[in-house]
């Protein structure tokens, strides 16, 4: 039968509901959850260490969504969406300063600004494709840094802007400990939202969009309005992630938000999977934790004699750095559908074993 | 049949492309219920016609108007909306969606959720409506007896298949028009009577008004009410399949200047 399902034997679907789920089955459903609890324990099982890993992962995962809606799913493409989460985070610290709106509120706001942002930007979308709207949001990029340098008023210029902490009910969020649960709860709205996003209307316009623009317009679609709104969205997804970072780190400064984050977070798409949402949590998984496994494989080989040399240590450095390269050139070669295709893979290695197919 | 006002009027339509002429002056009307074909030696003009009613081209010259309303300047998605479907003579599937997506597509006009209620899925009412809409797409999918295929990545599929599922994005519009450029094209004599039978079925018990390029003259002579032939741009001939058939000006654009020969093998295609 064409269409391979990798449901088991007998599970079949007899409603409509049934099979609009987001999860294969009830047992998949089930181990989600209960991955997210067992991920709500970690605070409590593991140090300060993984859990800071945690929150960055949940920051970057959210904006990496973004990237991916628009990259992945609509087909345009960005080399601006570092600026787009700084801008939410300097949105959010900007709001929150000025307003005095609560910070879990001034979050998506930022969002929706760092939206009405990105469609501005997102206009010569409307017109031109490929590398040239490549370079059309590299504008976007340099100039949202520009302005982070010089609009004192918005983010307070080279000194930076101080973004308070999360306040919920009274109770200031400080320490990573509880951050942890307020970055969690982003993270898995902001992916239910997603995944939902997918599987309804427009949703399907953007594929649409991506796979054959000239049909979808025959279809009814109108190109215009959902290339902005890919933009639009993903943008907000930015927004929020750029919020939480600044609120996180309590202080946002114009320098982080450079196009080398953009590059990343082309990298955690490209290497998750592009087009696939659980593939950008994957790819943002893979690409926060590959510098630190490779710091502890570092420092693991700092027990041998010839490793503790100064030219050693030295170079080993680099090879942090030089990895990431490696391991999105590595996925372009060998996987370029992403780590969510070799998840799929092993699953029907696994569901069809001893058969191949 | 002819009481009625047409469902779709085209007026001296010219289509102009610098210095190549792909239509000039082309009149014609379609009556609600009708199916009309249009056949023509290759580069003729019929895909460039179909566009200039789908709203690909919009022409130099002239009108299109679809129930009795001016449509010329109007975008293909506009145009969508009011009633005009179509499928194209080289495959335009969404590739990396799957059969069903394709067929939901072709509802996208029709739904009314959006990315706010969209996103919130269980809240907003949104999942009704998918899953409304998506009985009306299993119609569809019985209807042309693809449901084996309905989670096969449409890219995958054969050729004839994926011609089908284009049909089936096409019907889920739920057009009053519906414009098929070459339905039947590479595909082999089962293939092509399945085709046909599914065509006369969208025509009689759909209701769709049927305008389609074909150049299987076989089926075009069977299944037609109207034929309308292009050569080089210009329409040489319109009415009814044997009329149009018996035509000398058609004679001599698909078979040359030798059109006195009365006994000739007339299945050119």
């Amino acid at each position: 039968m064409a269409g391979f399902s990798l449901r088991p034997c007998g599970d079949f679907r007899t409603t409509y509901r049934q099979d609009t789920r987001i999860f294969d089955t009830t047992y998949i459903r089930n181990a989600a959850i209960l991955g997210i609890f067992a991920v709500a324990m970690i605070p409590f099982v593991l140090d300060g260490y993984y859990v800071n890993l945690f929150i960055q992962i949940s920051y970057f995962a959210i904006a990496a969504l973004g990237l991916n809606i628009l990259v992945g799913f609509t087909g345009q493409i960005s080399l601006g969406h570092a600026a787009f989460f700084g801008f939410g985070a300097f949105a959010s610290a900007w709001i929150n300063n000025t307003t005095g709106i609560p910070v879990l509120l001034s979050i998506p706001l930022a969002g929706l600004m760092t939206a009405a942002v990105g469609m501005l930007f997102g206009l010569p979308a409307a017109r031109i494709k490929g590398l040239y709207l490549a370079i059309a949001t590299l504008a976007a990029q340099f100039i949202l840094e520009d302005f982070f340098a010089r609009a004192e008023w918005f983010t307070g210029g080279s000194y930076g802007a101080a973004a308070n902490p999360i306040n919920v009910f009274g109770y200031e969020i400080y320490d990573d400990f509880s951050f942890f649960y307020v970055a969690l709860f982003f993270l898995v709205v902001m992916y239910l939202l997603g995944t939902n996003l997918m599987r309804t209307r427009d949703g399907r316009a953007f594929v649409a969009v991506r796979d054959h623009y000239l049909s979808a317009e025959i279809m009814g679609i109108n190109l215009t309005k959902y290339r902005l709104m890919s933009f639009a969205i993903s943008s907000f997804y930015a927004g929020v992630g750029g919020a939480m970072y600044g609120h996180y780190l309590g202080f946002v400064s114009a320098e982080g938000f450079t196009i080398l984050l953009s590059i990343q977070f082309l990298g955690m798409i490209i290497i998750g999977g592009l087009g696939s949402v659980k593939g950008t949590l994957m790819g943002t998984v893979f690409m926060v934790l590959l510098p630190e496994v490779m710091e502890s494989g570092v420092s693991a080989l700092s027990v041998f004699e010839w490793a503790s040399s100064t030219a050693v240590t030295d170079g080993l450095a680099y090879i942090k750095e030089m990895a990431i390269g490696l391991a999105i050139i590595l996925f372009l070669i060998f996987e370029p559908d992403g780590l969510a295709h070799r998840w799929q893979q092993i699953r029907a290695y696994w569901k069809l074993y001893p058969f191949s197919y | 049949m002819t009481s009625q006002s047409p469902i779709l009027e085209i007026s001296d339509v010219s289509l102009v492309f610098g210095g190549v002429r792909a239509l000039s002056d082309v009149s014609f009307s379609v009556q609600p219920g009708e199916l009309f074909s249009i056949i023509g030696p290759n580069g003729a003009g019929k895909t460039s016609m179909l566009n200039c009613v789908s709203g690909r081209y919009t022409p130099t010259m002239g009108s299109v108007s679809f129930k009795g309303q001016d449509v010329t300047g109007l975008k293909p998605n506009d145009r969508a909306e009011l009633g005009i479907g179509r499928t194209f003579q080289n495959l335009a599937l969404f590739g990396h969606m799957n059969v069903l997506d394709n067929i939901m597509v072709g509802r996208h006009h029709l739904l009314k959720n959006n990315f706010v209620n969209g996103p919130l899925y269980w809240f907003g009412g949104a999942q009704k409506e998918e899953l409304e809409h998506r009985r009306f797409c299993e119609d569809v999918i019985d209807f042309l007896e693809i449901s084996h295929i309905r989670k096969a990545t449409a890219g995958t599929l054969s050729y004839g298949l994926r011609k089908r599922v284009e049909l089936a994005r096409a019907v889920a519009l739920r057009p009053d028009l519906i414009l098929l450029d070459e339905p039947m094209a590479g595909m082999n004599l089962e293939e092509k009577e399945d085709m046909a039978r599914f065509i006369i079925d969208l025509n009689e018990e759909w209701g769709m008004t049927v305008v389609m390029i074909e150049h299987d003259m076989g089926v075009v002579m069977d299944i037609s009410n109207r034929v309308m032939v292009l050569d080089f741009g210009r329409k040489i001939a319109e009415g009814l399949p044997d009329d149009v058939m018996a035509n000398k000006h058609v004679k001599k654009a698909y078979l040359g200047e030798e059109d006195d020969d009365s006994d000739e093998d007339e299945q050119v295609a």
